[in-house]
C-alpha cells in the first residue's frame, strides 16, 4: 500500500534554489487546497522534490486533503517558533516520497505568524526542494501577507463566478507584477457554459487578463478523491488528472498547451432551443 | 409561433449579465483603488476646462457613478466667466498659443467683461473603459 521510493529528498544537498509558488485566490472555497494538493502530486510525479506548506493557520486542511492527517505531529508554527526542527515537522507523503507537507497549526491564530520568520523559512526550504508550494488562506489580511512573503511566483485559482473573479482581480492587484500571477480556472461546468449560464474561461480571462495555466472541470470525482484523501492527480487516467499533470508540465517550463475543458454539445432540448435561435 | 418556441427554449443568458456586472464593478473597484490616478485625472480635467472658461476650482465636484450599462463620470463645474478669446462653441478648436495666459487674463477682468457666474452646468461624460484601465492589470509576463 505504501509505495516507498528511494529517498530523493536531500537534506544535506546545498546550493539548490527551488521555486516558491503561492496558490491564492482571495475568495474562499474556490479550490486552493485541492489545487495545491494535486499540483504537489503532479510535480512530484515528474521526479521533482516538492514541499507543500499549509499557510492557513487555524484552519488546517491540506493534510486531510492529502490523506496525511494522521501523520502530522508538528506544524508550521512549531518550526517558526524554533521549538521543532524543520526535518521533524515535515510529513512525507504516502504515495510519493518526494512530496512532503508542512502542516498548518490548528489551534493557533494567523496573526501569530512572524512575517520575517516565514520568509526566512521558505527561503531555507528552497535550498532543499525543487518546489515550495504555499497554500494561501482566503482573505487579504495578515494570513495572505504571510503566505506570499516568501514566494516569488503566484498561481491564482478562480471559479467562473462573479465573486471569485472580483476577488482574484483584487488579489492580483495586491500581488503586483513581481509574482507574475498565472491563472487556473477551476470548477468549470461545460454544460452550463454552453447554455450561457456560466462565465466561460474566455469571459473570466477577458477581465483578469492573466496567462492561463489551465482549466479544471467541476468533476464529481474530485469530491470522492478528497473524501479518501487521495488527490485525483494520483490516478493514471481521466481528463482531470491529465489536466493537473499538464499544468504541472507547464509550470515546469514545458512547452505544452494549457489544458482546457471541452464545451460539449448540450442535450436534445438545448439543441432544439438553439435551433429556434435561443442560443444567444 | 416561432416566437413562442424561442421564448420557451431561450436560455436566460445569465453569463452575459454576470460579465456586464463584473465589468462595471471592477471599474468602480479600480477607481477606488487608484486614488492617485483619479486625483491626477481630475486635475488634468479641470486644467483643460480652465483653458476655455474660468472655473471655480474650489467648488468643482467630480464623481463616478453607475448608469445603466456604463460607468459615468459626472463633473459639476461652476463656471465663473467665459473667456471671450478661447471660449465659445468652436473655441476648443482654436489652437492659440497663449491659451493659458488668456485664461489667466480673463480671471483678472472678471468684473467688466465676464458674464456673471453661470448656473452650474452638469457635464456628463461616459467613461470609455480604456480610460479607467485597471491600474493593477498586469501586463503579460515577458517569459
Amino acid at each position: 500500500m505504501h509505495e516507498v521510493q528511494p529517498e530523493p529528498v536531500p537534506v544535506a544537498e546545498k546550493a539548490k534554489r527551488g521555486r516558491a509558488i503561492v496558490i491564492t485566490s482571495g475568495k474562499g472555497g474556490v479550490g486552493k487546497t485541492t489545487t495545491t494538493a494535486n499540483l504537489g502530486h503532479a510535480l512530484a510525479a515528474r521526479g521533482c522534490s516538492v514541499a507543500l506548506i499549509d499557510a492557513d493557520v487555524g484552519l488546517r486542511n491540506l493534510d486531510i486533503v492529502l490523506g496525511l492527517e494522521s501523520r502530522v505531529k508538528h506544524n508550521l508554527l512549531d518550526v517558526l517558533d524554533g521549538t521543532v526542527e524543520l526535518d521533524d515537522a515535515i510529513v512525507r507523503d504516502k504515495h510519493n516520497a518526494s512530496l512532503v507537507l508542512l502542516a498548518a497549526a490548528q489551534t493557533r491564530e494567523k496573526d501569530e505568524v512572524d512575517t520575517e520568520k516565514m520568509k526566512a523559512l521558505v527561503e531555507r526550504m528552497r535550498e532543499h526542494y525543487d518546489y515550495v508550494i504555499i497554500d494561501c488562506p482566503a482573505g487579504i489580511e495578515g494570513g495572505f501577507k504571510n503566505a506570499v512573503v516568501g514566494a516569488d511566483e503566484a498561481i491564482v485559482v478562480c471559479t467562473p463566478e462573479v465573486s471569485a473573479v472580483r476577488d482574484v482581480d483584487r488579489v492580483v492587484g495586491l500581488l503586483g507584477n513581481k509574482f507574475r500571477p498565472q491563472l487556473i480556472v477551476n470548477r468549470l461546468r461545460p454544460a452550463l457554459v454552453k447554455k450561457g449560464k456560466m462565465l466561460s474561461v474566455e469571459d473570466v480571462n477577458a477581465i483578469l487578463r492573466l496567462p492561463l495555466l489551465g482549466v479544471i472541470a467541476d468533476e464529481p470525482e474530485i469530491i470522492v478523491t478528497t473524501n479518501r484523501g487521495e488527490p485525483i492527480a494520483l490516478r493514471k487516467d481521466g481528463a482531470t488528472a491529465a489536466a493537473y499533470h499538464a499544468i504541472a508540465a507547464k509550470i515546469a517550463g514545458e512547452d505544452v498547451a494549457a489544458p482546457t475543458v471541452e464545451i460539449k454539445e448540450t442535450g436534445f432540448f438545448g439543441r432544439l432551443g438553439a435551433m429556434f435561435g435561443g442560443a444567444k | 409561433m416561432i416566437e413562442f418556441f424561442r421564448k420557451l427554449f431561450a436560455p436566460t443568458n445569465s453569463s452575459q449579465t454576470a460579465k456586464e456586472r463584473l465589468r462595471l464593478v471592477l471599474m468602480t473597484d479600480h477607481l477606488s483603488l487608484a486614488p492617485d490616478m483619479i486625483e491626477q485625472m481630475k486635475r488634468d480635467f479641470i486644467d483643460v476646462i480652465a483653458k476655455y472658461v474660468e472655473v471655480d476650482r474650489d467648488k468643482i465636484e467630480i464623481n463616478f457613478e453607475q448608469q445603466d450599462k456604463a460607468l459615468a463620470m459626472l463633473a459639476n463645474v461652476p463656471i465663473l466667466a467665459v473667456n471671450r478669446n478661447g471660449g465659445g462653441g468652436d473655441g476648443g478648436k482654436k489652437r492659440e498659443e497663449p491659451a493659458t495666459v488668456e485664461a489667466a487674463a480673463a480671471t483678472g477682468s472678471t468684473g467688466s467683461t465676464a458674464t456673471p457666474a453661470l448656473p452650474r452646468r452638469r457635464r456628463r461624460k461616459k467613461s470609455a473603459p480604456p480610460a479607467v484601465a485597471p491600474s493593477n492589470a498586469s501586463p503579460a509576463p515577458a517569459g
